[in-house]
């Protein structure tokens, strides 16, 4: 048996503002097949929340059930985790942020587990705007489950059994824009320079950061005539732009030509820079990405990079006015705060 | 950067650092497992064939391989190669039947090997089974050359010299011990076809200049006659108190067998800084634990006679300072002289080559510190018909080092006795690349990194070996720790192997490499690339290994500088894209030792 993971490391690998080497972000070795692209998304979440600095202790990864739900276990192992009950991730991810607002919320889920048992769980959070970065790892099949179609599927796209699917696909990033998701993504598994900073920026957006990345499923959906092999995402791909997150403190450094680059400063203060923009791409004109969005997959293409964002969106909190602290840490005095408040308080009333 | 070369047999094998380091290229994972596997015997069979000497070695070798080894890059110290060596060699079964077996066919050639070191003893091994008749001269009354004269026995025990230089004496050696060869112009005289000059470099070097040298000489000795003395039991004490002069290995010998046969208060005076001495650390290591002081940034001034006797010795207190240029100059620091009391002085500070006995009108030149001119590849002198090796060839090494030496050496004489090229004709190192998978998660080789650390070598009580110079100091690993130190290995030799056809990039190798080893990224010039990789790339003298360009246009990189050879790129590879395959590189000898011996299979561990 060799399936076990050497403990040395790098001897200069570089460390984060926090001291921590990449190593500190790492989870154990992964048991889904040999080439999943869930490993090279698993592998871009722990190499921006390194670059970040995220303190793991901050952060709190949850998931439902399925290959994609699997994969917290492959990073951060540090933070917490919450691993819930198939599609019902969601619900668990609003209940923790509505107690402890404090944490920096990552949701990992995959096709099946969002578009067809978890549906009605996800646009609600998609409607609510909760605070969390909610990465589906999209392969179009049921990978723990020998790869049948997924609700994801693109209709026309064969199989590995040879059969072509008949039914519509359901465009999660398209959903989540008709829904009113303020942060929507597409990125391939494949792609982790464009990943990378996709998931940085998601992290730090206040509201409802969804990313869509297609992730082949090696063993499934790899074949001939799939729309979700590594080959067939590679040659569609179309990037609305490239993408670099720049942290509050650091200066933009690099020139591009006009016209061609955009700035959008998060609510944090940090900066999002696109650049090499697509002509006439406004990634904060949400009627714009959306008919860009129908037009790309009308001709076929896969459209990725930050497709709409609404940079100084609030979250679910501010909508319902909650106290800034976490409310897992208010005490009975704060509860409850006794008779002489409820005293004030009727006779503001009367 | 242009693709990797992976058919280049020198590629890999740089890869294999212990290897790659080591003079003569001993397989060195390839017996670290068979060890493992307690196939003591074949891995014994394995350095025999490649370093001739592999208890000798195990024993006292100066191991240009562990400085080398990859797994001191990652952690602490390399593994113990030296001394699982001597795993093999204490634990062996019958290894003569594995031998070639005489008496050989004649093939009517006559060699002569003057010296009987290490460099003359491989010669005679690899060209003995190709029916050459040779002829050992040597002025001491057993072979082994400085292996005998200069090593102590408790660091070298004669037991094991004696099997070892006998394994190949046996071959049908014609021996002419106690036989000083006076005159080169008579050999040339005789009838070889050909002559090998393997006499070391025998003369120590002296202070002659230094005041009170010639009136202190009865008490004032050279540090390598002192221990050919000692060795053949012409000098078996010495005084209370001794000094040695010097640095080196030699003068730690000259301090521990000092301790040995009287010494009660024995110091080490250096003229340099402590760090900058060129004995190897754990022989200083041996000395200090013996008690034996280290003195540095002492030069000796003046040896003190009183009474036509010696007293002692007068040093200057210097430092070191050093120019632009990294030179280095010993400045005094003004401090009063230092007097140290002294019954015997043992001078070790270096040798140097002498051939009084090679007339200078034959046709062998000599060029700079009398070093004869000897060509780097062939070993041949300006005389065709003369070949140089060991120490003789190009001033004071070590016995591996010989060892290579003496296997060129072989090859271009039996190629001049057959009328070949000594160039062209030269053969080319074998070469063997096997696959290493035999299924899921299971190799041919234990791929699991362990995270011990260096496991310690026994030693006796250094009571009771400070009473007989003859006790072995080191007691050698047992097979237990044996394995464990083996354990440590990374197995070096098998390669990652990488098929750029079968990559679909979808980074899972990437992802897994727990030292970052490998990236995708566009292709450029080396120094550019280096700046881009996952992992900081700063050690030059490892190689990147570069794919040809991939559907994405990208390359594969892999910087093989800390790759732990762990298989989890292979493992985590849904296309074996990536492979481990084991490569197997060996100098090829005169006659390959596996051809004339009895069949031993060797390599599948």
């Amino acid at each position: 048996m060799t399936y076990l993971r050497p403990n040395f490391r790098h001897p200069d690998l570089p460390k984060n503002a926090l001291g921590y080497t990449r190593q500190y972000y790492e989870g154990r070795l992964s048991t889904l097949c040999a080439g999943c692209g869930h490993d090279s998304i698993s592998g871009a979440i722990i190499q921006a929340c390194f670059e970040m600095a995220i303190e793991p202790h901050r952060l709190a990864k949850l998931s439902g059930i399925g290959c994609s739900s699997k994969t917290p276990t492959y990073f951060l192992a540090n933070s917490h985790g919450f691993n819930s009950v198939h599609g019902r991730m969601p619900s668990v991810a609003t209940g923790a942020n509505l107690a402890n607002r404090d944490l920096i919320y990552l949701g990992v889920s995959g096709d099946g587990d969002t578009a067809s048992i978890g549906m009605g769980q996800f646009v609600h959070a998609v409607r609510r705007n909760l605070n969390i970065t909610y990465i589906v790892m999209n392969n179009g099949c049921y990978g723990l489950t020998k790869g049948q179609d997924s609700a994801t599927a693109d209709k026309g796209s064969v199989n590995k059994t040879g059969i072509a699917n008949q039914f519509q696909t359901i465009d999660l990033a398209g959903l989540a824009m008709e829904l009113g998701a303020t942060f929507v993504g597409r990125s391939f598994s494949g792609d982790k320079e464009q990943l990378i900073p996709m998931i940085k920026a998601a992290l730090v957006h206040e509201g409802f950061a969804f990313i869509d990345v297609l992730s082949p499923c090696v063993t499934f959906n790899n074949n001939t005539g799939s729309t979700k092999s590594y080959d067939y995402v590679r040659d569609h791909i179309e990037a609305t732009a490239a993408v670099d997150y720049v942290p509050i403190k650091s200066e933009i450094t690099t020139q591009y030509a006009e016209g061609t680059n955009k700035v959008i400063r998060m609510h944090d203060g940090s900066l999002v820079e696109l650049h090499k923009l697509a002509p006439g791409w406004d990634p904060l004109d949400r009627g714009l990405a959306y008919s860009r969005l129908n037009e790309s997959r009308a001709k076929g293409e896969i459209l990725t990079g930050i497709i709409y964002m609404e940079p100084q969106s609030r979250d679910l909190h501010y909508m319902l006015d909650t106290d800034q602290r976490p409310l897992n840490t208010l005490k009975e005095a704060d509860l409850c705060p006794g008779r002489e408040v409820l005293e004030v308080i009727n006779s503001e009333n009367r | 950067m242009k693709a990797t070369n992976i058919n280049d047999p020198e590629y890999f094998h740089k890869v294999v650092d212990c290897q790659y380091a080591c003079p003569a290229h001993t397989p060195v994972p390839e017996y670290i497992r068979l060890i493992a596997a307690q196939r003591y015997t074949e891995a014994y069979m394995v350095n025999w064939e490649s370093n001739v000497f592999p208890g000798i070695l195990g024993r006292t070798c100066d191991r240009p391989c562990e400085p080398a080894c990859r797994r001191g890059r990652v952690e602490e110290k390399p593994v113990a190669i030296c001394r699982l060596k001597r795993v093999a060699a204490d634990n062996k079964g019958e290894v003569k039947p594995l031998m070639p077996q005489g008496p050989f066919p004649s093939n009517g050639k006559k060699i002569a090997l003057i010296g009987g070191g290490p460099a003359s003893l491989t010669v005679a091994r690899d060209l003995a089974p190709l029916g050459y008749e040779l002829h050992l001269y040597d002025d001491q009354r057993k072979g082994g050359g400085m292996m005998r004269s200069q090593i102590p026995a408790f660091r070298l025990p004669e037991s094991v010299l004696d099997e070892e230089v006998n394994y190949i004496l046996d071959l049908g050696i014609h021996t002419h011990f106690n036989h000083y060869v006076e005159s080169m112009k008579e050999i040339l005289e005789k009838d070889y076809d050909a002559i090998f000059i393997g006499t070391g470099a025998p003369r120590g070097g002296d202070l002659p200049k230094l005041p009170g040298r010639q009136e202190a000489d009865a008490n004032i000795h050279i540090g390598i006659q002192w221990l050919a003395n000692v060795a053949f039991e012409h000098t078996d004490k010495i005084g209370k108190k001794v000094i040695v002069l010097g640095g080196g290995n030699t003068a730690m010998d000259c301090c521990r067998t000092s301790r040995r046969l009287g010494g009660e208060s024995v110091t080490v005076v250096v003229r340099s800084p402590f760090n900058t001495m060129k004995a190897s650390p754990w022989e200083i290591e041996d000395a200090q634990r013996e008690g034996i002081p280290i003195l540095n940034n002492m030069p000796p001034k003046e040896f003190v006679v009183e009474n036509g006797k010696l007293k002692g010795v007068l040093f200057e207190k210097v430092e070191a300072k050093y120019d632009e240029n990294g030179r280095r100059t010993l400045v005094p620091t003004g401090e009063p002289d230092v007097f140290l009391e002294a019954d015997d002085v043992l001078i070790a500070i270096g040798q140097d080559n002498a051939f009084p006995w090679i007339e200078r009108d034959l046709g062998i030149e000599f060029g700079k510190w009398d070093l004869p001119a000897v060509n780097k590849t062939t070993f041949q002198s300006t005389l065709p018909k003369v070949f140089f090796g060991g120490d003789a060839a190009f001033g004071p090494e070590n016995v591996i080092t010989a060892v290579a030496h003496g296997h060129q050496a072989a090859i271009s004489i039996d190629l001049f006795c057959r009328g070949g090229d000594l160039h062209s004709d030269r053969p080319a190192p074998t070469v063997n690349l096997i696959q290493q998978k035999m299924g899921i998660h299971e190799w041919m080789y234990d791929a699991y990194v362990v995270d011990d650390q260096r496991y310690p070598v026994p030693h006796v009580d250094t009571e009771l070996s400070l009473k007989d110079r003859r006790m072995e100091v080191e007691l050698g690993f047992s097979p237990a720790d044996g394995f464990k130190e083996a354990q440590r290995c990374f197995n070096c030799d098998v390669q990652t192997v990488f098929a750029d056809n079968l990559c679909i990039e979808c980074d899972a190798c990437v992802d897994v490499c727990p030292t970052s080893c490998i990236t995708f990224t566009s292709n450029g010039e080396e120094e550019d690339l280096r700046t881009r990789l996952n992992a900081p790339a700063n050690v030059l003298s490892q190689d990147l290994y570069v794919s040809e360009p991939l559907p994405t246009q990208r390359v594969m990189i892999k910087d093989e500088n800390v790759c732990l050879h762990c298989g989890l790129c292979a493992e985590r590879c849904p296309t074996a894209a990536w492979d481990m395959k084991k490569y197997l590189y060996q100098v090829t000898k005169t006659c390959n030792v596996w051809d004339v011996a009895a069949p031993v299979e060797v390599g599948q561990v």
